[in-house]
């Protein structure tokens, strides 16, 4: 491991590498740092600027600007309430706290630090679990992998904020779109409506940026916008002693908690910042301090969606299966960059492999050691009134849609799908999972139409392999778990 | 004692609670939408064979999936039918018409005009969108966002947009 660690390191430290590092890590903060400008809006924006990069480069800028958006994602959670992401809702509460009673800088630093710690120990739990899980998955057949992408799809659309049926309909409804264009197998278009340019099927930033980025436009332009800045009140950023003793404990237990839930599909940052936060709340000795400013409200949901966020990289690495929709995004682009996701993308491609994962550290400290010093430059971006930046978003949709085949369709397409995403955004249908769906579509016919042939046709394959058998049990065991509860509720209703 | 049964929907003027519409319950327009979807990939996918268990065609699996995100949008309807909770918010059809035409329009102009009069078409279209448009505002926004394309993905990526085409 240390080996390819230093492999990794002498890959991520060659001075483009480092520059894309540097330059994604820079470019995220400071778009995701923009008041309405979530993780998911800036990767689906930025994605076509990587694609001209070569494996390597383009995912250590992806990654780069997935922690520097999730990073000025906490900075507008503290300082103006108001949360880019679900992962940051926690940090809301007694960041913004903190904030009123003129302690931002204090709770910024905290969060950057808790960040930087969880993105350590994550970055050492890749580079443990990832090979193992990688060697195991070497195992797998067609029918291991078709049983792994259901486990993957079910529970992550179970997981889901929001209602369960819906998220599986979107699952669905995703899975049908991955399949838009040519069949691989029999050379037919599939729902191509006889449109040339749908045959090579709807690209991968067109969905991103229609679903993500136009619908969250939209959605944002419905109210006015209002908000409170505490721009002049950031103060001095080194915490108290006492602040800093406080946080150590939360720190880790925020990165235990997060490290664990990253590593499950489906679950990603949000889940497991909330966990933390509620652990914390529920082992402090006075829990009234919570939501007024505690500082330990700060640290262990930063550290944990941290964590998790570094961690959710293992199975999407080494399995080809995402967890979110952000880790969609990052299989999509390698997708398109030529390398099929999976147990043999180590073997096949170790400098991609490790130099992403020492690139992961770099830019985790370069967040701490470059950004927070310019913690007053973001804040003053913050200031941005969004009447500026939604014109100026819109722009980089439709370039970079444009640019990724130099045709309008893709731009119409994107149009389209705009509008799918608004509609769906109205009717409280989650976004993740369609983009999931989309993501494994192929993947999943294809390895259930290999399971099929193998086995002659006799679907028992999937529940007679052992390792197939267990992710399908475990299926059922996770939809289980979250429909007995809603049965029960449904009867006591119907009861009383 | 009549049991009073929880309804949902929207209290009116007169304090007398509504129940929702069908047509404005968020449930039913899902479960409606995920049924035309699903019976409009079940109706095209039915020119593809299906082929048999052991070989499956290209239309097997686009059918199985339409008839399940079919079986999910009879769900989403009936819990709809039940539960009535209305869309919330109001709906912002007008900045999503003018964001669609900002996106279309940019993509039709970008070949035969060039990128810079296909991004002042945009920008004016989208800032149209917003709640306030402040003419001098969108004029500076536009000057400057046009000269940053151009550095980031004409000079910067290379690509070969031409800034204005001279028509003839």
């Amino acid at each position: 491991m240390l080996e390819n660690l230093a492999m990794g390191f002498g890959v991520a430290l060659s001075l483009t590498n480092l520059a894309y590092c540097l330059l994604g890590v820079t470019l995220g903060t400071l778009i995701g740092v923009l008041p309405g400008v979530g993780p998911l809006v800036t990767i689906a924006m930025l994605l076509p600027i990587t694609f001209g990069l070569d494996p390597t480069a383009a995912l250590i800028m992806l990654a780069g600007i997935y922690y520097g958006a999730q990073y000025g994602g906490s900075t507008t959670a503290i300082l103006v309430n108001l949360p880019g992401e679900t992962a940051s809702v926690v940090t809301c509460i007694d960041g913004y706290q903190m904030a009123r009673k003129g302690r931002a800088g204090p709770a910024l630093a905290i969060s950057a630090i808790g960040s930087f710690f969880a993105g350590c120990v994550g970055t050492l739990l890749i580079a443990t679990f990832g090979p193992l899980l990688g060697e195991w998955a070497l195992e797998f057949g067609a029918a291991e992998y078709f049983s792994l992408m259901l486990m993957g799809l079910v529970s992550a659309a179970v997981l889901a904020h929001g209602d369960m049926v819906k998220s599986l309909a979107m699952v669905v409804l995703g899975l049908l779109v991955g399949l838009v264009g040519a069949d691989v197998n029999s050379g037919i278009d599939r729902f191509t409506f006889d449109v040339l340019e749908l045959t090579d099927g709807i690209g991968f930033t067109v969905m991103a940026v229609g679903i993500f980025a136009v619908a969250e436009i939209v959605t944002n332009l419905e109210h006015r916008e209002s908000r409170e800045v505490f721009s002049r009140e950031v103060g001095r950023l080194m915490p108290s002693r006492e602040e800093l003793v406080a946080s150590i404990k939360p720190i880790i237990r925020g990165t235990g908690v997060g490290a664990f839930f990253g590593m499950l599909p489906g679950t990603g940052p949000s889940i497991s910042a909330f966990s933390a936060y509620m652990l914390e709340k529920k082992i402090a000795r006075d829990p009234d301090r919570f939501g007024r400013g505690a500082i330990e409200g700060v640290a262990a949901p930063e550290a944990s969606n941290n964590a998790a966020a570094q961690t959710a990289f293992i199975p999407t690495l080494t399995l080809g299966i995402p967890g979110s929709a952000t880790m969609a995004l990052v299989l999509g682009a390698l997708i398109i960059q030529g390398i099929q996701p999976g147990p043999q993308v180590m073997s096949s491609n170790p400098e991609l492999f490790w130099g992403l994962i020492a690139s992961m550290w770099i830019g985790n400290a370069m967040l701490v050691a470059l950004n927070l010093p310019m913690v007053g430059l973001w804040v003053r971006l913050l200031t941005v009134p969004y009447r500026w930046l939604f014109p100026s978003i819109v722009m980089f949709c439709a370039l970079g849609n444009y640019s990724l085949n130099n045709s309008p369709v893709d731009v119409y397409l994107c149009a389209g799908m705009g509008v799918l995403g608004y509609v769906l955004a109205k009717l409280e249908c989650p976004p993740a999972p369609l983009i999931l769906g989309y993501v494994l579509g192929p993947l999943m016919e294809e390895n259930l139409r290999r399971a099929l042939i193998i086995s002659r046709g006799d679907p028992a394959v999937f529940v007679e392999r052992p390792i197939s058998l267990a992710f399908l049990v475990a299926t059922a065991l996770i939809l289980a778990v979250m429909i007995l509860p809603a049965m029960r509720r449904a009867k006591g209703e119907a009861g009383d | 004692m009549p049991r009073l049964r929880r309804v949902r929907g929207t209290v009116s003027r007169t304090g007398l609670v509504m129940r929702t519409p069908a047509l404005q319950s968020k449930d039913v327009l899902a479960g409606l939408l995920f049924l035309f979807v699903g019976g409009i990939a079940f109706y095209t996918a039915l020119d593809y064979s299906f082929g048999t268990v052991a070989r499956m065609g290209p239309g097997f699996f686009p059918r199985v999936l339409a008839v399940v995100l079919m079986l999910f949008g009879l769900v989403t309807l009936a819990r709809g039918l039940v539960s009535r909770d209305p869309v919330h918010g109001r709906w912002g059809w007008a900045p999503l018409a003018l964001l669609v035409v900002a996106i279309t329009a940019f993509g039709y102009l970008m070949e035969r005009a060039g990128m810079i009069p296909a991004l002042v078409v945009l920008f004016v279209t989208s800032a149209w969108a917003g709640h306030e448009f402040r003419m001098r505002e969108v004029v500076v926004l536009t000057a400057v966002m046009c000269l940053m394309a151009t550095a980031v993905f004409v000079w910067g990526l290379g690509l070969p947009y031409r800034l204005f085409v001279v028509p003839g």
